[in-house]
């Protein structure tokens, strides 16, 4: 449980943190914090699910339906950003509703729920590339610029060309993922979702609606997923099939989530950092010339955390101090 | 619109070929979950690595294809006794998602080191059959043979799985796995020995595709997800399912493919399977007892 100790260390990160773009870092840097935050935003809202025995490789789904969404509407009607947003969330409940029901009512679990959400996201990754007269196929996708001469931010196209306007945003969506795991914590959902993840039949039986239940916590998950797609999208400026949908990037979630340790809160946030870290020693150690040899070290690592750390790195680490 | 259509027709017979060898691939991820109860969502990355061996021995080593071939086929299956030993061993009392997942950090490894090692470029091993013409309709070569192969590939698992004692073995400890070792039978020697074999059939399945496509680190991404699918809709672990759910697959691809545009045919095939999932979760071929 949270103490006092710890609440004090995590508010000191936490300035720590807020003060990182006035001190001077350049701006590779700061991007690589903003990466490291959005994607530690996408993984905890992965982890909400993932931690409560519910697998699903098909969080690229909804994080490819948040990022061509609001590209897509922008480009062809000029639809704000923000509003496109809200109809990608929309777009994406549904979605979550009807694939997690019948799942859900007819107990698919485990394998099952793991290869039919896996079956979801290569349905969107095809359905992109299929649709390329739309969105552009495999090349990919870029938002037209929506900042008149001499703006540096438009609240209308949701484009921002300083950083540090990126940095907050980024930071306020990766507290609210934090915020929301503490409250599901807290609530009877988490208690509900525990019982149901250790056995289905016996929490039915004293009276936990499952469906429901899992329901709840999966349009969550997906909700908080597309909104990470948005941000993506609108940060990169640039969305691609094949890194915002699929198999790929849905295994991506996952791996990151396990390397940091899904139990923990902090833990997503940290596989997500250990990941762009990895990748940066390694670019700098030996250049770009080796294609593939940081996935190589990834993939080996990988196996070797869950067969030797399944609590992850953060997970184990707190693990051993207490 | 005419009634009959002969590249409709095409479109069949080749959804017929192709379902050979998606029933082919199923047949070896089907029989590992059956026996050893973990789904390898890296086994097309065994095939690809297959499909890499032949074209560096018959390109780089300069060895006749049949050898190469052979090499293919005995590689991978040692390379499934070596997932088994290294990998799946050590996680066979965790969680069964574990499971799952740590054979996904394999298929990140495996297509990273073929990256590395061969880079990203199409390769192919310079070898082109040719297609052979039955009226209007022309149907490759390579695919036919595959066909061929793959039909009586089957048919030798099947009897190794009824006729000998090993294969009887195998069956046995799939269906119960508790009581077998009281039998005298060493669960280990047989979860190594069925890894083997899946990988000697992927490894067969990399000799057939090597004829047809060019190989590239991502291939297995393209015939993965596919393969555990068709092994999920027959209901994984029953091998009569998961042959019928290939060639359904298959067609849905082909026909869907040849009406709309290629990937449409996949997006209808997965989206059967979504909605199969919903009306049969036991796997098509499961009837209530």
């Amino acid at each position: 449980m949270p103490h006092f100790s710890s609440n004090l260390k995590f508010g000191a990160l936490l300035a720590a943190l807020m003060l990182a773009p006035w001190l001077g870092l350049g701006s590779y840097p700061l991007h690589l914090i903003i990466m490291a935050l959005l994607l530690g935003f996408i993984y905890t809202s992965w982890a909400l699910m993932g931690r409560l025995g519910l697998v699903s490789l098909g969080h690229g789904a909804f994080l490819g339906i948040g990022a061509y969404s609001v590209v897509l509407l922008w480009n062809q009607y000029g639809v704000p950003p923000l509003a496109g947003a809200l109809l990608a969330l929309a777009v994406t409940v549904v979605l979550a509703l009807v694939i997690g029901y019948p799942c859900f009512r007819f107990k698919i679990v485990g394998h099952y729920f793991a290869l039919v959400t896996l079956a979801l996201a290569e349905v969107v990754r095809l359905v992109i590339v299929a649709t390329r007269d739309l969105t552009g196929g495999s090349l990919g996708l870029t938002p037209k610029p929506g900042l008149s001469d001499g703006a540096t931010a438009s609240l209308w196209s949701f484009q921002f060309s300083n950083r540090v306007v990126w940095f907050y945003i980024v930071l306020g969506c990766w507290l609210f993922s934090l915020w929301v795991w503490r409250k599901v914590d807290q609530s009877m959902l988490r208690d509900a979702l525990q019982a149901i993840s250790e056995d289905e039949d016996a929490a039915a039986s004293i009276g936990i609606n499952v469906t429901q239940t899992k329901l709840k916590i999966t349009v969550l998950s997906a909700a908080m997923t597309c909104l990470g797609g948005v941000l993506y999208a609108q940060y990169q400026a640039y969305v691609n099939p094949d890194t915002v949908s699929g198999i790929g990037i849905s295994l991506q979630m996952v791996f990151g989530v396990i390397a940091g340790g899904m139990f923990v809160m902090l833990g997503p946030t940290f596989g997500a950092v250990f990941l762009l870290g990895l990748q940066e020693v390694l670019r700098v150690l030996i250049g770009n010339q080796i294609h593939g040899l940081d996935l190589l070290i990834y993939g080996a690592l990988l196996v070797f955390f869950i067969i030797r750390m399944p609590k992850g790195i953060l997970g184990s680490w707190l693990e051993r101090k207490t | 619109m005419e009634f009959f259509d002969i590249f409709l027709l095409e479109a069949v017979l080749n959804g017929l070929l192709l379902g050979g060898l998606l029933a082919l691939l199923s047949l070896g991820l089907n029989l590992i979950f059956g026996v050893i109860d973990v789904v390898w969502i890296s086994y097309a990355e065994l095939m690809m690595v297959g499909m890499y061996a032949i074209y560096w021995s018959h390109t780089s080593l300069g060895l006749p294809l049949a050898l190469c071939l052979l090499f293919g086929i005995l590689g991978v299956a040692a390379l499934g006794a070596a997932m088994h030993w290294f990998i799946i061993r050590p996680v066979l009392s965790a969680e069964p998602i574990n499971q799952l997942l740590v054979t996904g950090g394999v298929l990140f490894f495996l297509q990273a080191l073929a990256t590395v090692i061969f880079g990203i470029d199409f390769k192919n091993i310079g070898v082109r059959l040719p297609s052979l013409m039955v009226g209007d309709i022309s149907l490759s070569m390579a695919r036919l043979i595959a066909f061929g192969v793959a039909m009586v590939a089957i048919a030798a698992t099947y009897l190794f799985l009824n006729r000998t004692f090993a294969g009887t073995a195998i069956r046995a400890i799939s269906q119960d796995r508790s009581i077998m070792p009281l039998m005298g039978v060493n669960p280990e020697r047989i979860y190594l020995l069925t890894s083997a074999m899946g990988g000697a059939l992927a490894g067969l399945a990399a000799c057939l595709l090597v004829l047809q496509y060019d190989i590239h680190p991502a291939i297995g991404l393209s015939f993965g997800p596919i393969t555990f699918l068709v092994c999920v809709m027959g209901g994984l672990g029953n091998l009569l399912g998961g042959f019928v759910a290939a060639f359904i697959f298959a067609q849905l691809i082909s026909v869907g493919g040849y009406v709309y545009a290629i990937e449409w045919g996949y997006v209808l095939a997965f989206v059967f399977f979504i909605a199969m999932m919903f009306i049969r979760p036991e796997g098509i071929l499961f009837r209530r007892r």
